[in-house]
């Protein structure tokens, strides 16, 4: 892990690589093919050798992502990546390890992996493609689907609240929580670099377009022309502004986040809250997930919070080598002979 | 006064109170002094599944049962020869299992209204004449006890705590033990609590004393060291020596072990073992659930790890998708069930042997996998390493069975040198010419090419694999035929394992084949009936799927075969089915493991209950 920089320099890798030659199967119009595609430009600037990478899925459309990638990987069981992968992680903790998982796989069946994965930070980097249905099995709501969602096993309307993602990463102490579109790849690319960047949880939303049973449940959020007043990007250290024109922003009123109009002479960008994506306190991140909750504000798109804290898998090492340290290596002989024995003669 | 000792070739002894008691560790010393003295030993525990029932209630009885002897034993003992009550529920409890004159010694300062109330006695029994067949030695265990303690500044509970040790003392005495090895264990436990130390060192001489000063006593017992295999020996429960055991799979494989596992009654003691063993390298991941268990084993199998997860019936109930995926993707996994009384949450502190077809069968689709029962808790080493070499030898998993009787119970190990083990040879595939996933050698085991290994980067997973190439197909032929490979894989073991050596003729009247923990008792039930003329043989088997090569064979040379086992027929239905051939059973569900005298009766029935004459 020291020689990463050796790494960095020594191979170059261009998008090619990492194509596993495989036919995509995929319905034609899927937002996965652009997360895959993202994924494939950016692995080349990971600094890891290609065979030091693997891709491990659980079950669903999103799932069959590693077949596809020219690394290791591992297709699993519905809702097991993140526990599987977690395996992998303290089995080998050279290895990168990524996650491609839906909302299903994550959110519903996975639940408890995920949420114990994002507590104990260990080093994996998950990407939920969430299109807010179940899409494998042809159409019925998911655990992120919006209240009174009409689908095959809902036909009277959902009457389950969703989950929101974000707050369920940053309420279980995911160290990078980060949301991305599909139909953004500029900034899909982004994200994807920075998680791998990260060290300890990473955790990306992408909202993903499924054309076959949810299709256009995103375009208020990817389509030019409504974009710009429906979705806020979050940058370190920069107002939230949104609008064509840049012309609204958000305000924090105490901790209730209010809209305001930057051309009413009344309030200025001085007035906008500064995104802090490294406050430790996740009060704000919050409230900014809150936004998709509240009428009339913008769906916050990037990184919402990253910080950095001592990561499991590396604590992990670090406790087996201080034991080491003080008891010496293990042999057979200590293991069986060292105490409580007796002999027959 | 000098005292008479007289010499005896077994004692069974069981220690018996509240479960805060102490009695446990009360046993568990006696033990280890009577290890240390050269002595064969087995020990089991009983324990309720409350931490903490009510004070004197009989559901809160805790015992703990000892069985020592000059020569080679197999079992805890049927019928207690002494009987340590600290209570009256601990008495109600256990005295109906007692040998006839039995000893019991009662701390009559605990058999007050309150408490015999609390054990459902509506008189004494120590003054109402119904222990008169039991030799009754009354002590007032609390009152010398705490006046031994009486100038200490530790609070009366705090002194009330220590009676165990003024009986465990006693005890000492009673057999011609020494007491040092407990004082050393007590030095070593207690070093920062001085006081603490000094009063259980006070009780446990005072205990000793009390047997050589008062008049209550006129024998005291001997019983010589056993004449074992020459060796080097420690005692260890079944837990303990599966933990052992497949730390020594790591070392002798050269793999790093990685234990996925959650907590739960009976297997957490692996857990706990093996969490100590951070200077071998060893990781233990405590999961957020039995299914993350498994599936982080699953995960460390794919990277190169030797691949563990423990756990109880239920939680194999949960890890049965997860070991389809093992199956499916060929990963090398070791899964150890310590079964206990079931369905559901059942009988978690007690024995059973249940979960066999769960564990031959309990999975969807065709899914094969190897089946291990160990036979007695130092078979539990030897089992655990036999579960890695195969699991690893085979990429396939491995189904380790133990049970609650084995991994509470005791028995010491003679030690084995390193290289008298199995050797546990691992390659990895690192060549990338012609490599392919599901590609076969002639064991039909495909390579293990792990993470990390450049030019080899491949995907496997659920999904129905190309045989040889590994890709995702749903050709109709290919599924059969990579079904058999599956299957075929696993029966190819049993060419690697021993085959049965019938203990007793080859052939005859009756042949009792059992499996698992009922090992020693059937064969002291067979010492029994052997003595009185009847013509029984025997195969114990630790090899379940596969069958070891000659059990059929066996089966064919004996008219009768007797099937006992903690289950209502689980072998039994699998040897039918596999040898068309009847079998007698009997079948036990108390929780408890049989008593010899329950084989011996079967037995002697099947020869028509006239001793076959």
């Amino acid at each position: 892990m020291e020689n990463k920089i050796d790494q960095v320099q020594e191979v170059k890798y261009t998008t090619k690589d990492f194509s596993s030659g495989l036919d995509v199967k995929w319905c034609p119009g899927c937002g996965d093919y652009s997360i895959l595609a993202q994924v494939q430009k950016t692995s080349p600037d990971f600094g890891e050798k290609k065979e030091n990478i693997v891709w491990i899925s659980g079950i669903g459309c999103s799932s069959r992502f590693p077949y596809y990638m020219n690394t290791y990987g591992f297709h699993t069981i519905h809702g097991r990546a993140a526990a599987i992968a977690t395996g992998v992680k303290l089995a080998n903790p050279k290895l990168q390890v990524w996650v491609a998982t839906g909302d299903g796989d994550m959110m519903s069946i996975g639940g408890n992996h995920f949420i114990h994965a994002c507590r104990k930070n260990i080093n994996l980097k998950i990407v939920m493609f969430n299109n807010r249905i179940y899409g494998l099995t042809k159409g019925q709501y998911s655990p992120t689907s919006e209240k009174g969602k009409m689908t095959k096993s809902s036909p009277y309307g959902t009457v389950d609240w969703p989950f929101n993602p974000i707050k369920v990463a940053t309420g279980s102490g995911a160290s990078f929580v980060a949301r991305s579109l599909d139909r953004d790849p500029k900034h899909l690319q982004d994200m994807i670099s920075r998680a791998s960047k990260h060290k300890g949880l990473a955790f990306i939303e992408v909202y993903q377009n499924c054309p076959i049973f949810n299709d256009g449940a995103f375009f208020p959020l990817t389509e030019k022309e409504t974009k710009p007043d429906n979705v806020i990007f979050l940058e370190h250290g920069k107002p939230l502004v949104f609008g064509a024109n840049k012309e609204k922003g958000i305000k924090l009123d105490g901790l209730n986040p209010v809209i305001i109009d930057l051309n009413d002479g009344v309030h200025s960008i001085n007035d906008c809250w500064i995104h802090d994506e490294f406050d430790e306190n996740p009060t704000r991140v919050f409230l900014l997930a809150r936004f998709t909750d509240l009428p009339g504000f913008p769906t916050p798109i990037g990184v919402f919070r990253q910080f950095n804290k001592e990561t499991y898998d590396i604590d992990y090492v670090k406790q087996i080598e201080d034991v080491k340290a003080k008891k010496g290596e293990g042999t057979y002989e200590k293991l069986m002979f060292k105490s409580g024995t007796w002999e027959v003669n | 006064m000098a005292k008479k000792v007289q010499v005896v070739d077994d004692v069974t002894i069981r220690f018996a109170g509240d479960s805060g008691d102490g009695m446990q560790l009360t046993g568990s010393q006696f033990t280890d002094t009577t290890a240390k003295m050269g002595n064969d030993l087995s020990t089991v525990p009983d324990f309720p599944a409350e931490i903490r029932a009510p004070a004197g209630s009989l559901s809160g009885v805790s015992g703990y049962q000892l069985h020592f002897s000059s020569s080679d034993i197999q079992t805890p003992g049927d019928s207690p020869d002494v009987l340590v009550a600290m209570n009256p529920a601990a008495l109600k409890v256990n005295v109906k299992d007692l040998a006839q004159n039995a000893t019991i010694i009662v701390n009559t300062n605990a058999f007050d209204i309150k408490n015999l109330k609390l054990a459902k006695y509506d008189s004494n029994p120590l003054e109402d004449g119904s222990l008169s067949k039991f030799n009754v030695i009354p002590i007032e265990l609390t009152k010398l006890t705490m006046s031994a303690l009486e100038d200490l500044s530790l609070s009366i509970k705090e002194k009330e705590k220590c009676k165990n040790f003024y009986a465990l003392g006693l005890l000492y005495w009673m057999y011609n033990r020494p007491i040092e090895i407990t004082q050393k264990w007590l030095e070593s436990k207690f070093s920062k609590k001085p006081e603490v130390l000094e009063a259980n060192q006070r009780v446990l001489n005072a205990g000793y004393n009390y047997g050589e000063i008062t008049e209550i006593f006129t024998t005291r017992y001997d019983v010589k060291p056993a004449k074992l295999p020459k060796g080097i020996y420690r005692n260890v429960s079944g837990n303990e020596a599966a933990a052992l055991g497949f730390v020594t799979a790591s070392l002798r494989s050269g793999l790093k072990l990685f234990l996925g596992s959650y907590p739960i009654t009976p297997a957490s003691e692996i857990l706990q073992e093996l969490s100590k063993y951070k200077d071998y390298g060893v990781v233990t991941f405590q999961a957020e659930d039995e299914i993350s268990g498994v599936a982080s084993a699953i995960g460390a199998a794919f990277a190169g790890n030797l691949a563990l997860t423990t756990t109880s019936g239920p939680g194999l109930s949960l890890k049965a998708e997860a070991i389809g995926l093992g199956v499916m993707t060929e990963l090398p996994l070791v899964i150890v069930d310590v079964q206990r009384g079931g369905p559901s949450t059942g009988l978690p502190t007690k024995t059973e042997q249940s979960d066999l077809l769960q564990a031959m069968y309990g999975r969807h689709g065709e899914a094969p996998v190897v089946v291990l029962a160990a036979q007695s808790p130092a078979d539990c080493f030897f089992m655990a390493v036999e579960a890695a070499r195969i699991a690893l030898k085979f990429m396939v998993p491995v189904i380790l069975l133990s049970d609650g009787y084995l991994a509470f119970g005791s028995e010491p190990l003679r030690i084995p040198k390193l290289e008298e083990l199995p050797e546990i040879d691992v390659k990895f595939r690192t060549d990338p010419e012609g490599f392919h996933p599901y590609m076969r050698d002639e064991n039909l085991v495909r390579p293990w090419a792990i993470p990390g290994t450049p030019g080899l980067e491949h995907r496997i997973g659920g999904l129905e694999k190309k045989d040889v190439y590994g890709n995702i197909s749903y050709e109709a032929e290919n599924h059969e035929i990579m079904t058999h490979h599956r299957q075929n894989k696993v029966e190819k073991v049993a060419g690697t394992i021993p085959e049965l050596v019938v203990d007793g003729d080859s052939e005859g009247e009756l042949l009792v084949v059992s499996w698992g923990s009922t090992y020693g008792v059937i064969k002291e039930a067979l010492k029994n009936v052997r003595k009185e003329g009847l013509n029984v043989s025997h195969v114990h088997l630790r090899y379940i799927n596969p069958f070891p090569k000659n059990l059929g064979e066996i089966l064919g040379k004996f008219k009768k075969v007797l099937v006992p086992e903690m289950n209502l027929g689980q072998l039994s239905l699998l040897l039918r089915n596999k040898f068309m051939k009847d079998v007698i059973q009997l079948n036990k569900m108390q929780g408890q493991a049989f008593k010899i005298s329950e084989i011996e009766k079967k037995i002697t029935e099947v020869f028509g209950g006239n001793n076959g004459k």
